[in-house]
């Protein structure tokens, strides 16, 4: 039964760090680069907006960064849950 | 030696060691065919799915669709990057702690019903096959090109070489080539970028040349946005699209991206659940060093093009035909003219070639005072600029060269992944799996090629009448993956509740209505003029065909889970199969199912 909880355990951990890097993956796309670019636009970036480098860049890099976060994070979650691979 | 020579020796010689490759790592079994042993390195596999995953749509297209419409295209840049947190989170670890070969499988045993799977099978086909017509047009223009010889032609020479090649291979002898193939469209795709951004802007870095000012001071992009407002085109980096259409086409190209059964398919081949993880991680590093430089390739070769067409400035005369045919300057107008895909015509006979927006009023003002009439750079495909940006920016013969190697390395991998996932998802999910459960490994090998041959030919016919520029074409597929695969995966994993009936239902909602959008709006089979529809005023407000993926995903999230409130539950066998694949101790070496 406890290896049962804890299995819950990793698993809510896993789903609430899943939910956390998506509301980043979606500000900086959706967000920054699409729907919230009017109000970045007083920002200058490189004769254009910020917004503009958010979406032709900017969320590029976020995302490499969220990915490798995520793995890091997570093998490190296996192992304090005791559920990694042998 | 001339540019033609120099451009088959560059491709032969890419060509010989991709084959060179395949031959020397020739899939025996049926699981080398389809998951290469499992031995790949998470870089390695990184690299091969970048290449696997950069198509046609990537390199040849991607970066002309946004050099001609600026800022509204960057959903091509987002959405094509952004499906890889969504595999990463979401599916790449569960799928291979499930540990089968394809996709179908999955959804066949999570869903515990030989007809999701078949239901499945089918939506990786529709999906499929739609990409592999996107890809077949980019090997007709790379051939073209480099034989100087019609599209039309290219299409057909290009499609027998990716059958040779594919069939051959199997993923084994495709993992290795496609690092090769990575190395080669890497960097003919960054070479002609750096020259090109050292000579505009100073900085070698392209990406940030993007951002970076001109020899005058002036911001690359401030100038390039006073070139095209003064020619009556669109500000570059403003918005001008319907801000919902261009949220849901970034969403669909993102779930999209994590439902192509080609790539999802790569992350079976990592050793370790850990080792998904960090592969998806290590693709999206590939492939970010293309998608970086896109953008400035794209504003890049928009700029040189307005200002070869207007080497006086736009307030001073038009290129005039003279130089166009007798200036080497101009020498790729004249090749690409070949292929059908580059046209101009002196329309008023003053000699010159007047290159503007025709729809614009203040435009056709100038236009009337100035005695033009009309545009005279009649036909300029968005899909050629990259292959041509070498040339417009009079590059040494040599990068031309390699960027038509580059060209046809994009699109020989990804429509080689494509044909093996085409054909192991008929030979082993359809007839292994459902029809002919008995048949011998050969017989399967031999299935396999055959249902490849056919998926070629089927993508020629669709092909002659695309629907849209490559990269256009692919989205289109994308929408239809992101609408029946990635929904019934990720609800197989993070839900218990979803059962046989929910799974089937949704998948079938989705499809359908997403193939439908697109039909009313693209033509029944891409056939021209039987569309009711077009993507300038779609059915649905500003949604367009090329967005529609993403409510065909939430359609088929909303029937499976009303479908499966209304029928029996998940039963206990599979929530325990769910509880496992969610937990990565385990994971041992995949299996082959039936």
């Amino acid at each position: 039964m406890s290896q049962t909880n804890d299995n819950n355990a990793y698993w809510s951990a896993n789903v609430r760090l899943i939910l956390i890097s998506l509301a980043i993956w979606a500000l900086v796309s959706f967000g920054f680069g699409i729907v919230l670019r009017p109000l970045l636009a007083g920002i200058a970036v490189g004769g254009t907006d910020l917004g503009f480098w958010f979406a032709q860049q900017g969320s590029i890099i976020v995302f490499l960064i969220l990915i490798f976060f995520y793995a890091w994070r997570m093998n490190k979650l296996d192992r304090e849950h005791g559920v990694e691979e042998e | 030696m001339d540019q033609f020579t120099l451009n088959l020796l560059f491709v032969g010689a890419s060509f010989a060691l991709y084959i060179g490759i395949a031959i020397w790592a020739r899939a025996g079994s049926t699981s080398e065919f389809y998951a290469a042993g499992r031995g790949v390195h998470p870089v390695t596999n990184g690299m091969a799915t970048a290449a696997d995953w950069m198509s046609a749509a990537s390199f040849i297209s991607m970066a002309g669709l946004i050099a001609f419409t600026g800022y509204d295209n960057s959903s091509f840049l987002m959405g094509w990057t952004g499906g890889y947190v969504l595999l990463a989170l979401l599916l790449a670890p569960y799928l291979r702690k499930f540990g089968k070969f394809t996709v179908s499988e999955f959804i066949g045993d999570r869903f515990y019903s030989s007809t999701a799977r078949m239901v499945a099978v089918i939506c990786l086909l529709v999906a499929s096959i739609t990409y592999v017509i996107g890809q077949m047009q980019g090997v007709g223009i790379a051939f073209g090109r480099f034989l100087e010889i019609d599209a039309f032609w290219g299409l057909l020479i290009g499609s027998c070489v990716v059958f040779a090649y594919a069939v051959f291979g199997g993923m084994k002898g495709v993992t290795y080539t496609q690092v090769a193939q990575y190395c080669v469209l890497i960097t003919a795709y960054t070479i002609p970028a750096v020259f090109i951004s050292l000579q505009l802007t100073g900085n070698p870095i392209p990406a940030l040349g993007l951002f970076g000012s001109t020899e005058s001071g002036e911001p690359l992009l401030v100038k390039l946005n006073q070139i095209v407002t003064d020619l009556g085109f669109a500000e570059y980096t403003a918005a001008h699209g319907s801000t919902i259409n261009m949220v849901l086409f970034t969403l669909s190209l993102m779930i999209g991206t994590a439902g192509l059964p080609h790539v999802i398919m790569r992350f079976f081949t990592v050793p370790r659940v850990s080792d998904a993880r960090w592969s998806a991680g290590w693709t999206l590093v590939f492939i970010a060093l293309l998608y970086l430089t896109a953008p400035a390739v794209g504003a890049m070769a928009r700029l040189n093009i307005s200002e070869l067409m207007w080497p006086n400035g736009t307030s001073g005369e038009a290129v005039s035909v003279e130089q166009i045919e007798s200036d080497p300057e101009y020498a790729w107008m004249a090749t690409w003219q070949k292929t059908g895909l580059l046209g101009w015509e002196d329309k008023n006979g003053d000699g010159k070639i007047q290159y503007y927006n025709d729809a614009n009023a203040d435009l056709q003002a100038k236009a009337a005072e100035n005695g033009w009439e009309g545009n005279e750079l009649t036909n300029f495909n968005r899909d050629i600029l990259v292959l041509a940006n070498p040339e417009i920016a009079s590059l040494p013969g040599w990068v031309i060269g390699l960027v038509a190697a580059g060209g046809l390395a994009a699109a020989l991998s990804t429509a080689a992944g494509l044909l093996l996932a085409i054909s192991s998802a008929v030979s082993h999910d359809l007839l292994k799996g459902q029809l002919t459960p008995n048949m011998s490994e050969k017989s399967e090998l031999l299935a396999a090629r055959i249902s490849m041959a056919a998926a070629i030919v089927v993508a020629v016919l669709l092909g002659l009448n695309p629907p849209g520029f490559a990269a256009q074409t692919v989205a289109l597929a994308f929408g239809l993956a992101a609408a029946s695969i990635f929904p019934a995966l990720m609800m197989g994993i993070f839900s218990t509740r979803i059962n046989n009936a929910g799974a089937v239902a949704g998948m079938l909602a989705g499809l359908v209505v997403t193939l439908l959008y697109i039909f009313l709006h693209k033509g029944w089979f891409f056939i021209p003029d039987t569309n009711s529809f077009t993507d300038a005023d779609p059915l649905l407000g500003p949604i367009k065909s090329t967005s529609f993926g993403a409510i065909g995903a939430a359609v088929n999230f909303t029937v499976a889970y009303i479908v499966s409130g209304m029928t029996k539950e998940t039963p206990q066998e599979i929530k325990d199969l769910v509880e496992s694949v969610r937990i990565p101790r385990g994971a041992g070496v995949a299996v082959e199912g039936h």
